[in-house]
C-alpha cells in the first residue's frame, strides 16, 4: 500500500486552501459591502462551483488557465512550464472548488460582527485599513479558520476538476481520490478501503473542527 | 471657546430629522421619546450618518458643509463616541481598548497613560481582562476611559448608562460631570432619564418627531416634568 497519493493530495489541498482563504476572504469582504453593484449576481457566480458538474468546472478552469489563454501564456513565459497537467493546475482546480465554501463561511463571520464595533473604531480615529486589520479580521478570525478547514476538506477530495486540469497523474502519482478510482477499477478493494478511510477521517476531522470553531464564534458574540 | 454648532437635515423613509443646535463646552442633554431622532443626530455629528443638508462645526473646524462639499471623514473628526451598547472591542483587553484611540501618544507612553486612565476611573484591576468578564458598571467605566484617552474635542454619549441601576448611574454621572469640567469640551448626552438630565446638564434639548421642541437650562425645560412621556 502506497500513501504517496494521500501526501500529494495533502500538498495540493494545503496550497489550495491558502489560495482559497486569501481570495475567499477578499471576496467575502467585497460581498459584505451592501452597496456593491450586482451583489447577488456576483455571489451566485462565486458560488457556482458548488452546483456545477465537476467536468464543467474543469472545462471553465481550462478555458481560463489553459495553454491558449492569456493567463496560461503569461505563466508559461514566466516559469517555462504550463499550468495544465501540472501540480499548479491541480492546486488551482482544488482552490476554485473550495472557494465558495470559504466565501460563505467567512461572510457569515463578517456579518456577525456588531456594526457598532466598526463605527467605534472609526470614531477612535482608525482609517479603513486599520479598522480592517485590528477589528474586522480578528473578529472574523475563527470564521476564516473554519472556512479554511471546510475548504481543505473539500480540496482533499477533489476529483473531476483535478482530473480535467491536472490529468490522472502528477509526476507519476495520482491524487488520493483518483487513486481510489484507479484501484477500484483494478479490483484492489483493500487499497480502496484504506485510502477511502484515511481521506474520510481527515475530512470529517476538519469539518468537526470547523463546526467547533463556528460555535465558538457564536458563543463569543 | 470650542462650541459645537450643528444643523442637520436628514430623511430616512417617512422619518425626517431637522435639528439646529449649538452646544457650548459643558453638558448638553438631548432628550426625547424613542424614535425621535436623538441617536441619528449624534451619528450625523460624528459622520456615521450622512445628512441630505447640514453643517457641523466645532470651534473653527468645519466637519460638514453639504453646500460647500465639505465632509471630513469620521476618523479625522476629533471626537469620542460612547455607544449605547458601549462597543468595547471583545478581542482586546481593557488596556488594549483604551489604547486604541491614542494615535498622538508615543507608542512607549500609551500603556502608562491608558493604565492611569483606568486607575482614574476605578477599574485598574481590569487592565488585562477582556470585556466579556466585566460587569455593567465596569464596562461603562472602561468605555469612558477609552473615550477620554483620545483627548477629544467633543464627546458624544448615546444613552450609555441606560442599563445601569440608580446607584451606579449616579456614580457615573458624577464622574462624567467631573471629567467634563476638567476637559472643558462640549459633551452631548442622549438620555431618557429626567433625573440624570437634572443632575448633569448645563443645557437640555428636547427632540420630538425629528425636531427641537424645547431648549434651555434644566430648570426651564424640565420644570414639572417627571417623565418624557408627559
Amino acid at each position: 500500500m502506497t500513501w504517496q497519493p494521500l501526501w500529494l493530495s495533502f500538498e495540493i489541498a494545503s496550497l489550495a486552501t491558502v489560495l482559497a482563504v486569501v481570495m475567499g476572504t477578499a471576496f467575502a469582504l467585497l460581498l459584505s459591502w451592501r452597496r456593491l453593484p450586482a451583489r447577488d449576481l456576483f455571489d451566485a457566480v462565486i458560488s457556482a462551483p458548488l452546483v456545477l458538474p465537476p467536468t464543467v468546472l474543469g472545462y471553465y478552469i481550462l478555458v481560463m488557465v489553459g495553454n491558449s489563454s492569456a493567463l496560461g501564456r503569461a505563466w508559461e513565459a514566466l516559469t517555462g512550464s504550463t499550468i495544465v497537467f501540472s501540480f499548479t493546475g491541480a492546486v488551482i482546480a482544488a482552490a476554485v472548488g473550495s472557494l465558495p465554501l470559504v466565501v460563505r463561511t467567512v461572510r457569515v463571520a463578517l456579518e456577525a460582527i456588531d456594526p457598532n464595533l466598526i463605527a467605534a473604531a472609526r470614531t477612535l480615529g482608525a482609517r479603513p485599513p486599520r479598522v480592517l486589520i485590528t477589528v474586522v479580521l480578528p473578529l472574523a478570525g475563527p470564521g476564516i479558520v473554519a472556512g479554511g478547514m471546510m475548504g481543505f476538506a473539500r480540496a482533499l477530495g477533489d476529483y473531476g476538476a483535478t482530473l480535467m486540469v491536472a490529468g490522472a497523474k502528477i509526476d507519476g502519482v495520482p491524487t488520493a481520490s483518483i487513486f481510489v478510482m484507479d484501484q477500484l477499477l483494478g479490483g484492489h478493494d483493500e487499497q480502496v478501503f484504506a485510502m477511502s478511510a484515511a481521506t474520510t477521517a481527515f475530512g470529517v476531522a476538519m469539518l468537526y473542527l470547523a463546526n467547533r470553531l463556528t460555535r465558538r464564534v457564536r458563543a463569543e458574540r | 471657546m470650542t462650541e459645537l454648532v450643528a444643523m442637520i437635515e436628514l430623511a430616512r423613509g417617512d422619518f425626517r430629522l431637522s435639528v439646529d443646535l449649538t452646544c457650548p463646552p459643558g453638558i448638553t442633554c438631548v432628550m426625547g421619546p424613542s424614535g425621535s431622532g436623538k441617536s441619528t443626530f449624534l451619528a450625523a455629528v460624528a459622520g456615521l450618518a450622512t445628512p441630505e443638508r447640514g453643517r457641523v462645526r466645532l470651534g473653527g473646524e468645519v466637519w460638514l458643509d453639504r453646500d460647500r462639499g465639505i465632509d471630513v471623514p469620521v476618523h479625522a473628526r476629533r471626537l469620542s463616541y460612547v455607544f449605547q451598547g458601549l462597543a468595547l472591542f471583545p478581542h482586546m483587553t481593557a488596556l488594549g481598548n483604551v489604547q486604541y484611540g491614542m494615535h498622538d501618544v508615543p507608542r512607549a507612553e500609551r500603556g502608562v497613560k491608558a493604565a492611569a486612565l483606568l486607575e482614574r476611573l476605578g477599574v485598574a484591576h481590569l487592565a488585562r481582562r477582556r470585556p466579556r468578564t466585566f460587569s455593567g458598571g465596569e464596562a461603562q467605566r472602561v468605555a469612558l476611559a477609552r473615550a477620554l484617552a483620545r483627548s477629544p474635542q467633543l464627546i458624544l454619549l448615546d444613552e450609555p448608562f441606560s442599563a445601569l441601576d440608580r446607584e451606579l448611574r449616579a456614580q457615573l454621572t458624577a464622574l462624567v460631570r467631573e471629567l467634563v469640567a476638567e476637559l472643558r469640551v462640549p459633551l452631548v448626552h442622549v438620555t431618557h432619564s429626567v433625573a440624570e438630565a437634572r443632575l448633569l446638564a448645563d443645557q437640555v434639548v428636547r427632540i420630538e418627531r425629528g425636531g427641537v421642541v424645547a431648549r434651555g437650562t434644566p430648570a426651564e425645560v424640565l420644570a414639572n416634568v417627571t417623565s418624557l412621556d408627559e
